[in-house]
């Protein structure tokens, strides 16, 4: 069967485009990919979401966005699209062997922590390696952490994990931080924190089966002199990256990945498909703004349906 | 919650699990963590959908920190598969239905 519209992702846009789609009775499918609710759900509170003037916790929010586009008729997958090809008028997608038709496709499969790229870490993520402070700071306990990165994210980890680590450092490779003025004033004064500048980590040391990360490899940025450091965790706050790579060879990206946007519309290159939230946004990246290009690509996507059909 | 899906705990771990014929899938979660509340329910299904054929249930980190630290669990969710007493195969992260699915197959 093809579809009229289906949409990859689950956070605040993917749900969003969901909603609008479905009361416009186009009865979307939607994906949820491999972290359902999207990055939301590794917050705790949200404090910038209008309408909730206490504050909701992440997760929960994310609850009542997928409640609410349930509601109104979508059908929602716990699958992950892997594979599309958008080169013919039928676009068509993956999940697996599971292969999907649809008229149109909406894109909001956001971003995802970027990672060093080292082959260990990818060995090692989830036994000493993190890239979500709130979701294992719980496992630290006394221990020693260390944090790669010098944004605001960088910090905000290395804030929370002094409520649990014996010893917070953070390993930045410039002189200073690019954070905001606040949060490095707060982490600068903050005792449990270290701070180990013009440094970058190079190879981290350990086995999954065998007690996981030990230690890792500090190469000094200014000298290439190289330091072993023994360690609990790892933390990693270097941003972030756009979740677009399987869409790379349809659709006009920038030089960052992010899918590029036409006509003030979410428009993609290709009819028909239409991107939505952090995906298209290196700028804003805000759960209200995914919101809100999330309703923009279920309109733009109405639009084209109906004149596809005339 | 359904009968078919359990609540580990340091009393009937040894029992319950280590001590079980069938395959044991154990998923380590807790309260504040948003990707667990996402992938408990999925688990839930598939405890209810295989109630005779695998024992499948939940241990929380908050209530049974020495079971979690035994396993040298480190982040949550995740995911571990026993098969007489012992672990068979471990993830990290949310997984779709149909990977734990045939996962549990495998084993």
């Amino acid at each position: 069967m093809k579809r009229n519209i289906i949409i990859i992702g689950s956070g605040p846009s993917g749900y969003t485009a969901a909603l609008y789609a479905a009361r416009a009775d186009l009865k979307p499918l939607l994906f949820e990919g491999s972290q359902p609710g999207g990055q939301l759900t590794i917050t705790t509170d949200v404090e910038n979401f209008p309408g909730f003037p206490d504050g909701v916790m992440g997760p929960d929010l994310m609850d009542k966005f997928k409640k609410q586009a349930e509601r109104f008729g979508t059908e929602i997958r716990n699958q992950k699209i892997d594979k599309v090809d958008f080169s013919g008028d039928s676009l068509k997608l993956w999940s697996g062997e599971e292969e999907f038709l649809s008229d149109s496709v909406i894109i909001s499969t956001g971003a995802s922590a970027r990672l060093l790229g080292l082959e260990s870490e990818k060995k090692l993520m989830g036994y000493g390696v993190s890239a979500c402070a709130t979701c294992d700071a719980f496992f630290f306990k006394d221990k020693k952490v260390f944090v790669v990165g010098g944004g605001d994210s960088a910090m905000e980890e290395a804030m929370f994990l002094t409520k649990f680590a014996s010893s917070v450092t953070i390993i930045h490779r410039r002189d200073t931080f690019r954070a905001s003025k606040i949060m490095q004033e707060k982490v600068l004064n903050n005792k449990k924190i270290d701070v180990m500048w013009n440094s970058s980590v190079v190879d981290m040391i350990g086995e999954p089966d065998a007690g996981g990360l030990k230690s890792i490899m500090v190469e000094n940025t200014l000298d290439g002199s190289k330091d072993e450091v023994i360690c609990d965790g790892v933390f990693l706050g270097i941003g972030h990256t756009p979740n677009s790579e399987i869409f790379k060879d349809y659709i006009n990206l920038n030089d960052k990945g992010y899918i590029l946007t036409y006509n003030n519309s979410t428009e993609t290159s290709k009819k028909g498909v239409f991107a939505a939230g952090d995906i298209m946004d290196p700028i804003y990246r805000q759960a209200i703004t995914a919101a809100g290009s999330g309703c923009m690509s279920a309109l733009d996507a109405e639009r084209y349906l109906e004149n596809l059909h005339i | 919650m359904s009968d078919s899906f359990k609540n580990f705990n340091s009393d009937n771990f040894d029992s319950d699990v280590l001590k079980s014929e069938k395959t044991v899938l154990v998923d380590f979660w807790a309260e504040w963590c948003g990707p667990c509340k996402m992938l408990t329910p999925v688990i839930e299904q598939i405890a209810t959908e295989n109630e005779e054929k695998y024992i499948i249930g939940k241990v929380n980190v908050d209530e049974c920190p020495d079971i979690a630290a035994k396993y040298g669990i480190r982040s949550i969710p995740c995911l571990l598969y026993f098969k007489n007493g012992k672990v068979e195969k471990q993830s990290v992260g949310v997984v779709e239905k149909a990977e734990i699915e045939s996962t549990l197959e495998s084993i």
